[in-house]
């Protein structure tokens, strides 16, 4: 029986490998994911072969199906209810509940363990320790997109690395603990509490534009500390898992890093343009220059214009208004006009988390163009419409090394013919400096706010 | 030693598997990427019900908090997944 089960959990982690390789094209993906789902029925169904769970009998059922029906309703409802805006706080909060289970699982093996080897108790302090960090920065990063009970700030104190590097020792040394002297479970609770303290001060001081980078962070632990925990039960369906999940993470998360030009530590330590910029301030770069626009003047030149690409940012999701974008996109091509979308990796407040957005108000994925896609491309484009982006369009990226997005890939928007760039004011982005985009000559401030911005201008392109 | 051995071979390889499998997901499905990780990550179901099967009275407890947790992941992640993919249409 012990055989037939490993085999099916082999079957099932192949399903799961098949799922996400469906997931390289968005025709296959769908498909992929029905193959992961699949194979997660196959391992539940397995794991009820398994000796403990055949011999505790009807009472053990019971309990598993009372659990699986409990899960199954609250998952259910997260999954339909949620907005798409609210996703990463969705993601956030599925990766905390993976650390949490991670960390009951290594805590129950321990518990009932007689005479544990050093593979198990090894693999329980890390499972504790990354699981306990996962569950309580997860819900800390929830809380920061919720905007909830934190602010989305990021949050320092004097002496914050010292503590952080005390507590990590600490945790350390519970680990070792637990190796040496395994009688007691009140040791791994004890770490479980450090390390649960850990992960809230590890976020804390993480800034609202910076969580994409934590909660691909957090997903890869919730992989890891699911993988510690196949070492505890040496499960091999835990440990293929977990360590596909962490590889994702981290892979998204350097994604992320990449595309601000920053270290992971430099994100994880709150820190952004701490250094003194020596760039022009506000009034110098905006002085005389700026030429405001109104949405007829803005019609009057999308009249004449045979492509146009729209460079949304997190303020287009934030005012709702992906579904009046749309709308000027239909109108634009029922025109002729050619029209696509140029994403910057961190447009949103998480990977890839623009598309989704766009897609759900209907705009096909073929429009959808990448920055490196696109960036050579916009000497050919006749108007640039930028909705509520702000650094990932700021050619200081590339002008001045002493500004702190040096280096950092941008949307060279600057390239095209005519830029119109819709905002409600010239305040700063995250990053906090100028943007001498807005001053160029070949570019139309039209102040307003997103959606409502957005409906004056198709309504003006509907009369023109 | 042996069992932890082969454990730590087939965790190195999958984690090869991974960095291989995810870097071909395109920018494009990246949300979609992360909540189908996030749902197989639910895996830690098929612990959870071994520790809920075991005679303790408090691992069980823990197991059935887990199996809970562990099922949010999975119907929540697949069905967000399912959801969120069924968005991307090509051009009609």
């Amino acid at each position: 029986m012990f055989s037939l089960i490993n085999i099916l959990y082999l079957v099932a982690a192949v399903l799961f490998i098949l799922g996400l390789m469906g997931l390289s094209h968005p025709k296959t993906a769908v498909a992929g994911n029905l193959k992961a789902a699949a194979g997660m029925l196959l391992a539940i169904v397995a794991t009820l072969l398994d000796r403990n769970v055949i011999e505790s009998g009807t009472r053990g059922l019971m309990l598993i199906a009372a659990g699986i029906a409990l899960g199954a309703i609250i998952g259910a409802v997260f999954a339909l209810k949620i907005k798409m805006t609210a996703m990463p706080q969705m993601v956030a909060l599925l990766n905390g509940f993976g650390g949490g289970a991670s960390v009951l699982i290594a805590g129950a093996a321990l518990h009932d363990a007689v005479n544990p080897n050093l593979q198990l108790l090894i693999a329980t302090a890390v499972s504790g320790i990354i699981g306990a960090v996962t569950f309580w920065g997860s819900l800390v990063a929830f809380d920061k997109l919720q905007e909830f009970l934190l602010p989305g700030k990021p949050i320092h104190y004097p002496g914050q690395q010292l503590l952080n590097a005390l507590l990590g020792i600490v945790a350390l040394a519970l680990a070792v603990w637990i190796v040496v002297d395994p009688t007691s479970d009140t040791t791994y609770w004890v770490l479980v509490l450090v390390a649960s303290i850990l992960g809230v001060l590890l976020t804390i001081p993480i800034g609202g534009a910076d969580m994409p980078v934590a909660v691909a962070l957090l997903n890869s632990y919730s992989g890891l500390a699911g993988a510690a925990a196949g070492f505890v039960l040496n499960n091999n369906a835990l440990i293929i898992t977990g360590s596909l999940v962490g590889a994702s993470g981290i892979i998204l998360s350097q994604i992320m890093c990449k595309a601000m030009n920053r270290s992971l530590a430099n994100v994880l330590l709150g820190k952004l343009g701490s250094g003194e910029s020596t760039g022009a301030s506000a009034d110098e770069t905006y002085a005389g220059k700026i030429k405001s626009t109104s949405p007829e003047e803005i019609a009057m030149l999308l009249e004449t214009a045979r492509r146009v690409v729209i460079v949304p940012g997190y303020g287009l999701a934030v005012s709702q208004a992906q579904h009046a974008v749309r709308e000027l996109a239909t109108l634009l091509e029922s025109k002729g006009t050619t029209v696509e979308f140029g994403i910057h990796p961190v447009a949103g407040r998480m990977p890839g988390h623009m598309n989704v957005l766009l897609a759900e108000a209907d705009v096909p994925y073929d429009k959808l163009k990448e920055m490196d896609e696109i960036n050579p491309q916009f000497g050919q484009v006749d108007v640039v419409l930028v909705i509520g982006a702000n650094d990932v369009v700021n050619p200081l990226a590339i002008t001045d090394p002493s500004s702190p997005i040096a280096g950092m890939p941008i949307l060279e928007v600057g390239n095209a013919r005519s830029v119109v760039v819709m905002k409600r004011s010239l305040s700063p982005g995250f990053a906090g400096i100028p943007n001498p985009l807005f001053a160029a000559d070949n570019t139309l401030m039209y102040f307003g706010d997103g959606k409502a911005a957005v409906q004056a201008l198709v309504a003006a392109v509907k009369e023109g | 030693m042996e069992t932890f051995i082969s454990a730590l071979t087939i965790f190195v390889l999958a984690v090869f598997v991974g960095v291989f499998v995810i870097k071909r997901v395109p920018p494009l499905l990246h949300t979609p990427l992360m909540s189908g990780s996030n749902a197989i990550s639910g895996i830690t179901i098929v612990g959870a019900m071994i520790s809920i099967a075991t005679p303790s009275p408090l691992s069980t407890i823990f197991g059935f908090i887990a199996v809970v947790f562990a099922t949010i992941n999975v119907v929540g992640g697949f069905l967000v997944t399912n959801r969120m993919l069924g968005m991307f249409k090509k051009k009609e």
